[in-house]
């Protein structure tokens, strides 16, 4: 609709094969190596059934294998005797058997592996599902996701043939490239030969740009997963939407012909689609009188199916839409997208900090309050002295003490932080960013993760002009870049490194932003791949983000596809959003 | 000239067959092969022989002589026998000899006459003996059924995964079967068994009766089955001479024979012929051999595939025949010559007559970074030899570190296998070593060797996270990392159920955080003991709970009861900043409903948070009567704000005609209905026209 766009954008490889990989392994699994016949999720109750055995399908998490192992005790207990099967996905855990032998349980169950990496989640999207990787390894240095990184790279390669040239930046996305190709030594690479469907591919941690994914979201697609949270790529409308008393799970993807159109557009804009469309749906219905027997019968035979699930989705995006306007047109929002466009803009932050207190103060809400105080300190490169304990303080005292841990927390990873007085911090630092060029040595820097790195967030927005100049209003219905996802107010800063890298075809002349950015920069050209212009392949780009990306940041990127004839796919260890990471944050009570 | 069909002779009507020697055997044996035990390996694979197995004095002298021939009978290997009582040999797919013993036990040699392993058949074979026992091969591998001294059957259906299974008993089976052969359908293995004119068959669970479709009523008690190689055909032979040809199902006769012979045959097997569509059986007497067979359609099975060959030249130490062969058909390195030369050097381990340097660099030049090499498996093969030092140096040619951390860990070299772990990038890898240290170490050097890699460290803090909080514990205290020890126990406090139990666990942290110099922490837990003590009080005095709750939400909570003054008390006691006192006592207040006690409180001292929350909260209450009192007392810039919350569009639009704003102006135009508010509108529009004027 809005997009002017070219025309000569790329098909994107085709998903089936990978969809058809995942389904066909657990089916087997499930059916033909375990004999099950039933399906239960795994929840933090005593699963109660009269079947005589059981087999988990889990992520490979000391807690499942408590829960598994209390399972297996109270049963022993009671005299039952069951047989008891362990599917881990996507790999085992040494530590995992380790806790089932302590439990004593180990001789009981017996282990099996799903390898599982990637979950196509659209046409353009694939998810490792692994939102754990976010706390795991930006706060716990913990880098056992980034092997299943590795493997999931590894089979797309082998699935789409080889890439021709791979941008990275950050200290997990060069590990991941890494292991990656010492993987892909072991196996002597099954992708080689291949004709290659993906001709570049950028590898990006989530810390290089924090302040994006903690933007309130305003494209549709965006503020869906804001408010009704996306799972797996379906979402449950709740009564209010489906004006019914039940809910609705429906799936959000390009099938879907009304989503598909509204999915990237600025939420000002959508209702208007809508009503537009459902006039136009409406007009079609209409056609009806003026038919003749033989019209009507072919009206009914081929369109009407159609025109009445166009109808039902309609029905239900209009309903959502209502129901977002009612939460978030109300002053409150608006005068939150105020503020925060004033912190990344970085004018009033006085008053901006004023207005974080008084939605502390008046206990708005948790997740929210810690957002913006995470967006204040990484904007100014950290709270001044005094406003970081007052405001921890205010939290406290609105939110409950056991926050303290949370605040910690934020700590460690830099997401909340206080200004250092003089260069003590950024000494420390320019050791550490020294130590990671050697690959051992980088490794043990990660005992240092606590070092909170300065986000430098003002400086960068200066040099890559992620503020655009506003000269009269921003027309969100014919953007004119990739800030319209923020309302003209901001460039997400990932997506505009890809663009610069991307335009440069490597990092010169993106020293200094490098520098800004903690280093950690890499760009390798595979020689093998023949770099031929006119292959489709050459304006195919993998964005991988580590630890999480925002449909803000896909929708961004669609944008700049769009406009510069190439395609975009997204591989992501989850999708993630503002919310999503301060809950990843918070340590909860016992 | 030569004449082709000379040498053939008529076999009934349409048939014709010749008789032509292949090749002579090598061997010169002295022995009837009736005398010893013989087993020949499929697919033209080796045959072993036991000679002098019937005596039964065992002086030293008359030890049965083990010998294993190639198919042309070339002497590859030979031992005395020194064990057990054999009953039965057989060969596995992958050309490994099974030597039966009559107490069950089953002895594996190679090809070579050296010993590999050996496993036993269980108790009850044990008890009763062997008195037959058959090898087969199904698509899990090669299995062993033992038929006992009482009548029952034993068997494993792939012995590299040792599972021994007891079949059900035969009813009224007295004496042993004139007949058994082993049947693989549909994955499932079982035995089929004839005890005069019956034939039984035997599951997991059950034995039942069966008769063969087709079967002549007359033909007599059985005395000979045979079962073809794929378990798909089987034919029956009985007194009268019958032989009856059909699926191994039982669903289906193929067709039926009187050979006229009533004497037993001494072996009856089926022939098939790789390209033909026959089946056929041959079944021979003493004098006699006799070919039965139709013409139905016939699966053709290719079992002996490439990988296959090149095993079983590795097998025979044939390493440069091997790799030629693999040369010549332009196999991938990995599938081919790399394996070829891995297992050369796995066996050249083992060739103890030469120094570690020696064999080390003999491999290293040999296999050089041949792609598929894996220099820990043949590490692992010199160390299973005793040759730990040749294993070290080997490992070193290893370039994945991850690949020679198993092998360290078992050669007790812990800590160079933990650096190796930490190089490889595997965390899991990691966690083995560190989880394998744990229990290797005592715990002083195990947290000493921990704190020189911080990789490590971290996983292992992440394991006691969820799995031994205690030895969390004692981690910190060990780098006096006071800052994680207060978090720690902040965090045992929220497990703690009694409230003098919680305050004392914070009363720790609290100490912890001085240590650690974090002030904030430090005040902050102080306040948490405080707030916690209250709390209890007020649990007490009020008989509502007040535990857990945030120090806003008990404030919140006593004015809602209307215990003012305690709320006031908390307010000075904790010294909550005045804005946030106003706004929780005001919305506490509009919650409750206690509008005189809101306006007494908005009149007490100037609001410092204005007025406009007063009108805000009164009108989210649907109070406009109250909203309306303090209106007026907005400040100026949010009254045109404050009048239309309240409803009063008149007096909105004079504060905004006062102010002389555009945008407020339209602001309450916007709110103003036709019907209503006209005059309003009026007086809006004309003053927004005189402002636009000048």
């Amino acid at each position: 609709m809005a997009f002017a766009g070219r025309r000569d954008v790329p098909e994107p490889p085709d998903f089936g094969i990978l969809k058809r990989l995942a389904r066909d392994q657990l089916i087997y699994l499930l059916e033909q190596q375990h004999e099950v016949d039933k399906l239960y999720k795994v929840e933090s109750r005593p699963a109660l059934s009269t079947s005589d055995q059981f087999c988990f399908l889990v992520r490979p998490r000391i807690k499942t294998m408590r829960y598994i192992a209390d399972i297996v005790n109270a049963d022993k207990m009671s005299g039952r005797s069951r047989k008891y099967k362990i599917i881990f996905s996507p790999q085992k855990f040494y530590a995992c058997e380790m806790v089932l032998e302590e439990e004593g349980v180990f001789g009981d169950v017996t282990c099996d592996e799903w390898s599982f990496y990637l979950l196509p989640l659209d046409e353009d999207i694939i998810s490792m599902e692994l939102p754990e990787f976010f706390r795991d390894y930006f706060l716990e240095g913990d880098h056992r996701w980034i092997n299943s990184v590795a493997r999931a790279l590894q089979l797309l390669n082998s699935l789409y043939g080889p890439f021709g040239k791979t941008y990275g930046i950050g200290r997990c996305a060069k590990m991941s490239y890494e292991l990656w190709q010492e993987l892909e030594e072991e196996s002597e690479g099954d992708g080689q030969g291949r004709k290659p469907e993906i001709g570049n591919v950028f590898l990006m941690d989530r810390d290089t740009d924090y302040v994006t994914a903690l933007c309130s979201q305003v494209v549709y697609e965006g503020l869906v997963d804001d408010t009704f949270r996306i799972k797996c790529g379906s979402v449950d409308f709740g009564p209010d939407v489906t004006s019914s008393d039940k809910s609705i799970k429906v799936l959000l993807n390009a099938q879907d012909k009304v989503f598909s159109q509204i999915r990237n557009e600025h939420f000002s804009s959508v209702f208007g689609f809508l009503s537009q469309k459902s006039r136009n749906l409406q007009a079609q219905y209409d056609r009806r009188r003026s038919m003749d027997i033989k019209q009507m019968k072919n009206f009914v035979s081929q369109e009407l199916k159609g025109l009445k699930q166009e109808h039902r989705l309609l029905s239900l995006h209009i309903g959502a839409c209502e129901s977002i306007m009612k939460k978030k047109t109300k002053q409150d929002f608006q005068e939150m997208i105020k503020a925060e466009h004033s912190l990344l803009e970085g004018f009033d932050i006085r008053e901006s900090t004023s207005f974080i207190e008084e939605h502390i103060d008046r206990q708005v809400s948790p997740i929210e309050s810690l957002r913006l105080m995470c967006l204040l300190s990484l904007t100014e490169n950290g709270l001044i002295p005094k406003d970081y304990r007052s405001l921890k303080t205010q939290y406290l005292q609105s939110y409950g003490p056991e926050h303290l841990l949370t605040f910690h927390n934020l700590k460690c990873i830099g997401l909340l932080t206080e200004q250092s007085a003089g260069e003590t911090l950024t000494a420390v630092e320019s050791k550490v960013s020294k130590l990671v060029t050697d690959r051992a040595a980088g490794k043990i820097t990660d005992a240092f993760n606590s070092l909170a790195r300065k986000s430098n967030f003002r400086a960068i927005s200066k040099k890559l002009g992620l503020i655009p100049r506003v000269d009269g209003e921003y027309d969100l219905k014919m953007p004119r870049d990739m800030a319209y996802v923020f309302s003209g107010a901001y460039v997400p800063l990932s997506c505009k490194i890809i663009e610069q890298v991307l335009e440069r075809r490597g990092w010169l002349g993106l020293e200094e932003i490098v520098r800004l950015l903690n280093g950690n920069e890499f760009f390798v050209s595979d020689s093998t791949v023949e770099d031929n212009p006119a292959w489709e392949s050459q304006r195919v780009i993998l964005a991988v983000f580590l630890g999480g990306c925002t449909f803000s940041e896909i929708a961004a990127l669609r944008f700049l596809g769009k406009e510069r004839g190439c395609k975009f796919i997204f591989l992501t260890t989850a999708i993630t959003n503002s919310a999503r990471m301060m809950e990843a944050m918070i340590e909860a009570k016992a | 000239m030569d004449c082709y069909t000379a040498n053939w002779n008529p076999l009934g009507e349409e048939a014709f067959y010749r008789k032509f020697e292949l090749y002579t055997m090598e061997w010169s044996l002295k022995e009837d092969l009736r005398d010893c035990l013989v087993a020949a390996a499929p697919y033209g694979g080796p045959i072993a022989l036991l000679k002098n197995n019937a005596r039964k004095e065992k002086s030293p002298s008359a030890r049965p002589l083990l010998e294993i021939y190639s198919a042309s009978g070339l002497l590859l290997a030979s031992i005395p026998w020194k064990s057990g009582q054999l009953v039965q040999l057989g060969w596995t797919a992958s050309e490994d000899l099974l030597c039966i013993q009559e107490d069950g036990t089953v002895l594996i040699y190679n090809l070579f006459c050296e010993f590999k392993r050996h496993f036993s058949m269980g108790n009850e074979v044990l008890q009763n003996h062997v008195l037959e026992a058959k090898v087969f091969h199904t698509e899990y591998g090669t299995g062993v059924a033992i038929l006992t001294g009482a009548h029952r059957f034993s068997l494993t259906t792939n012995i590299d995964d040792l599972k021994l299974r007891r079949m059900p008993e035969v009813p009224g089976l007295q004496k042993p079967p004139s007949c058994w052969a082993v049947l693989s359908q549909d994955r499932v293995t079982i035995i089929l068994l004839a005890v005069g004119q019956d034939l039984y068959l035997l599951d997991n669970t059950s034995c039942s009766v069966v008769t063969p479709p087709g079967m002549s009523p007359s033909a007599g008690a059985y005395l000979q089955m045979a079962v073809s190689f794929n378990y798909r055909c089987l034919a029956l032979f009985t007194d009268t001479g019958y032989i009856w040809m059909g699926l191994a199902t039982l669903k289906e006769k193929l067709c039926e024979f009187n050979s006229s012979i009533r004497s037993p045959p001494k072996q009856m097997v089926w022939c098939m012929r790789p390209r033909s569509r026959q089946r056929a059986v041959v079944v021979a007497w003493d004098r006699q051999l006799m070919v039965v067979g139709n013409s139905t359609e016939c699966i053709q099975y290719k079992r002996l595939t490439i990988e296959v060959l090149l095993d079983r030249l590795v097998l025979r130490r044939l390493y440069p025949l091997a790799i030629r062969i693999c040369e010549y058909l332009r196999l991938s390195e990995i599938q081919g010559v790399s394996r070829i030369l891995a297992h050369w050097a796995c066996y050249k381990v083992q060739q103890k007559d030469k120094s570690d340097e020696e064999v080390a660099h003999a491999i290293n030049q040999k296999l050089g970074d041949t792609p598929g090499i894996s220099y820990s498996e043949i590490a692992a093969r010199a160390y299973d030899c005793g040759r730990t030092e040749l294993a070290i140096k080997l490992l070193e040619y290893e370039p994945r570190s991850g690949e020679q951390v198993p092998l360290l860990l078992k050669m007790k070299r812990s800590k160079l296998a933990l650096s190796k772990a930490i190089e490889s990038g595997d965390t899991d890898l990691v966690y083995t070593v560190v989880l394998h240290l744990k229990n290797e170490l005592n715990r002083g050097t195990f947290f000493m060797t921990l704190q020189n890699q911080p990789v490590a460290l971290s996983l292992y803090r992440q394991f006691c996270k969820h799995q031994e909080r205690e030895t969390l514990k004692d981690l910190y205290n060990q780098d006096d990392n006071h800052q994680e020890l207060g978090n720690f126990h902040v965090h045992s406090s929220y497990s703690e159920k009694r409230i003098e139990g919680r305050v004392g666990a914070l009363q720790n942290a609290l100490d912890e955080y001085y240590k650690a110099k974090n002030e904030f922490a430090a005040k902050a837990t102080e306040d948490q003991i405080k707030l916690l003590r209250l709390q209890r009080h007020l649990q007490e005095d009020f008989d509502k709970p007040y535990l857990d709750l945030s120090l806003h939400d008990t404030v919140s909570n006593l004015i809602l009861d209307g215990h003012h003054k305690r709320a006031e008390q908390l307010y000075r006691e904790f010294k909550i900043p005045d804005k946030r006192y106003w706004w929780l006592k005001i919305s506490a207040l509009a919650n409750r409903g206690d509008w005189e006690e809101m306006e007494k409180f908005s009149k007490s001292k100037k609001s410092p948070i204005g007025y406009l929350p007063f009108v805000e909260i009164s009108v989210k209450h649907h109070n406009r009567y109250e909203a309306k009192k303090y209106a007026p007392r907005v400040t100026p810039e949010q009254r045109v704000k404050a009048f239309v919350l309240v409803g009063d569009l008149d007096q909105a639009a004079d504060a905004a005609i006062e102010h002389k704003n555009e945008t407020e102006m339209n602001f309450v135009l916007s709110k103003c209905t036709a019907s209503t508010d006209a005059a309003v509108a009026e007086k809006l529009n004309r003053a927004r026209a005189q402002l636009l004027k000048k």
